[in-house]
């Protein structure tokens, strides 16, 4: 075993999800949890939160997240009209005789309860996911879940990387797509690795991504899952943009079949564990330079 | 006129695949690209676009470094830690704030209580969406700029769109390749719809995810069925995924064996049906007329 003192942080994305992004990101922490300290896996996908179906953590602590929505005391609102106006989100209407809030439609932005004149808004704090925390093995974990029928996950996603904050090596594994909840996952992570398939609609979703982080200036590399299907297109592009394939997965019923019983390719193939290791000595490489 | 959404937990469960067949066996349908994140479907229906307009993102504030005062007030009351002090100066203080875009909530507060006029607020484009001619019909579809908030708004926009479109041009069904996730955007994209299609795959994921999806269509009251992609990975895992479905009143609307041939299909720019006969087009085909059966079950 080796000491890790080091402070990592590398998320796990794809432009769309089923490219194989809980396969690599499970896959990837189990294996470093085998050789180092302080590994921890986190799942920022908290819309469909799936690696525990793979690691099968025992969970030791729960809380549930929280946000504040406005909670308003008609008696003593003097319908001013300000909070209507300052809510860029239309989550809270004076109606002249009755002020309306639609705490769907609340980012907790707390501005109506600084602008009313006459403090006659409280926040209440309201559930909208839960986070739990336990262990699989050698691997911590940490989950994020966002309750059903409520709309915004970035909230969760923060408490997940507040929970998971400290030293040892943090593995992300992002929620899918190129719009805020992803955003909020990379948002101040060392590496990106970015999971793909070499499809049209891989390299589609994987050029969407790039042009993200771009924005975003974090240093990225691609995996390729389901190596042999598909065509070339993907590989042709990331050598256009600079961006280097530091892992191929073939294409493999046998790998389909074993996550499909919910078992990690590592443990029902562990020759792969090498492909990780190799996988994570080339992140570490290009974070160092 | 009917509104039937194809949704997966997750992506990657072959949904966009299995629209663009719909949208080859429908008759006169109008096809919706509400996957604004991984719009992969136009890789498939080849549109050609007739119009293209901007979509707002809403907006950002931006600190404008010449009236700064450095006076903290908009890191006091920013809840979303965008707020940073380490702006150029600007000759009347040494530093000014800054605000990280990626970070900015667009809430507007900062801009609301600086004393300085100092914040600027602006509209930033979220992206730009487009009606289109297809060999199967009208499409509407969009692409999301980068890192863009507020796609459930474009996934409304491009429903309403297609609504009107729909009306218009006297076209029956309305077929909508859904979001995935739980989140703002799949909520958009069926609320309010007629018919919600679940695509899972025989997978722990797939059959989280399936429960996921099944509770949020069951949450919105949206009469729901379910497709098994690449049934043959795990028979045991379809049949729960089967069994749970007749237990929660969700039409078990046929399975699809894995085959690479849709990777194939994809690559010639083809939906399944168009691409293939036999095997799996066959299995397509069936459930499209379940579908339709279904439909009508249910029609008021
Ligand atoms: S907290 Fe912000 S988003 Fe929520 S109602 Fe008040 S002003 Fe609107
Ligand atoms: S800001 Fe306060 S006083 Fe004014 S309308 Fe809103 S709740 Fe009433």
């Amino acid at each position: 075993m080796t000491q890790n003192q080091e402070n990592l942080l590398i998320a796990v994305a794809s432009g769309k999800g089923g490219t194989g992004k809980t396969t690599f990101a499970t896959n990837l922490a189990w294996t470093l949890s085998g050789d180092s300290d302080r590994v921890i896996y986190m799942d920022c996908d908290v819309e469909e939160p799936n690696g525990h179906l793979f690691l099968n953590p025992e969970w030791s602590a729960a809380r549930e997240v929280k946000v504040g929505i406005p909670i308003v005391d008609q008696d003593r609102c003097i319908h001013c009209g300000k909070c209507g106006r300052i809510c860029r989100f239309n989550a809270i209407a004076d109606l002249g005789t009755r002020v309306m809030t639609f705490h769907d439609l609340c980012h907790s932005c707390g501005g109506c309860m600084l602008v009313c004149p006459v403090q006659a808004i409280t926040e209440q704090w309201n559930p909208i996911g839960m986070i739990r925390r336990g262990h699989s093995g050698a691997l911590s974990v940490i989950q994020g879940e966002l309750n059903i029928g409520h709309p915004t996950s970035p909230p969760v996603i923060r408490e997940v990387k507040a929970e998971a904050s400290g030293t040892g090596i943090r593995i992300i594994d992002c929620p899918p797509g190129t719009s805020c909840p992803v955003m909020e996952s990379v948002k101040g992570s060392d590496f990106v690795l970015l999971v793909t398939e070499s499809t049209p609609f891989g390299l589609f979703d994987l050029r969407m991504m790039v042009e993200m982080l771009g924005l975003l200036k974090l240093k990225l590399g691609v995996a390729i899952n389901r190596k042999g299907l598909g065509d070339r297109s993907v590989y042709q592009f990331c050598e256009q943009r600079q961006i280097p394939v530091l892992m191929e997965l073939e294409d493999d019923r046998k790998i389909a079949e074993a996550y499909s019983r919910g078992e990690l390719a590592v443990v029902s193939f562990p020759h792969l564990k090498e492909r990780f290791r190799k996988l994570m000595q080339a992140v570490l490489k290009r974070i160092r330079t | 006129m009917k509104e039937i959404v194809i949704i997966s937990g997750k992506g990657g469960t072959g949904k966009t695949s299995l629209v663009a067949s719909f949208a080859a066996l429908a008759e006169a349908p109008v096809i919706v690209d509400c996957d604004v994140d991984a719009s992969d479907l136009h890789l498939i229906m080849d549109p050609v676009t007739l119009k293209s307009e901007e979509f707002k993102g809403g907006k950002l504030a931006r600190v404008r470094t010449g009236h700064c005062t450095a006076c903290g007030k908009c890191e006091e009351v920013c809840r979303y830690d965008a707020v940073f002090f380490d702006g150029p100066g600007n000759g009347r203080v040494s530093r000014t704030f800054r605000i990280d875009p990626a970070a900015c909530e667009g809430c507007g507060v900062c801009h609301w209580f600086c004393d300085y006029q100092a914040i600027a607020f602006e509209e930033r484009i979220g992206g730009r969406w487009f009606i289109s001619d297809t060999r199967h019909g009208p499409m509407l579809h969009a692409l999301m700029s980068p890192g863009a908030e507020n796609s459930g708004k474009l996934v409304s926009l491009l429903r309403m769109k297609a609504k009107e479109l729909a009306k218009a041009k006297n076209r029956e069904v309305i077929l909508i390749d859904g979001s995935p996730g739980i989140g703002c955007p799949v909520i958009a994209s069926i609320t309010g719809a007629d018919h919600v299609v679940i695509v899972t795959e025989p997978t722990p994921s797939g059959v989280h995810d399936f429960r996921r999806a099944a509770d949020l269509a069951a949450f919105f009251h949206i009469t729901a069925c379910t497709v098994v992609n690449k049934w043959d990975l795990n028979r045991e895992l379809t049949e729960l995924i089967k069994e749970e479905a007749d237990h929660r009143g969700i039409v078990f609307a046929g399975t699809i064996a894995y085959d690479n041939i849709v990777t194939e299909a994809q690559l010639s720019k083809k939906s399944i049906v168009e691409y293939t006969q036999g095997g799996i087009a066959r299995q397509v085909r069936d459930i499209w007329t379940r579908l339709g059966q279904t439909m009508t079950r249910n029609q008021p």
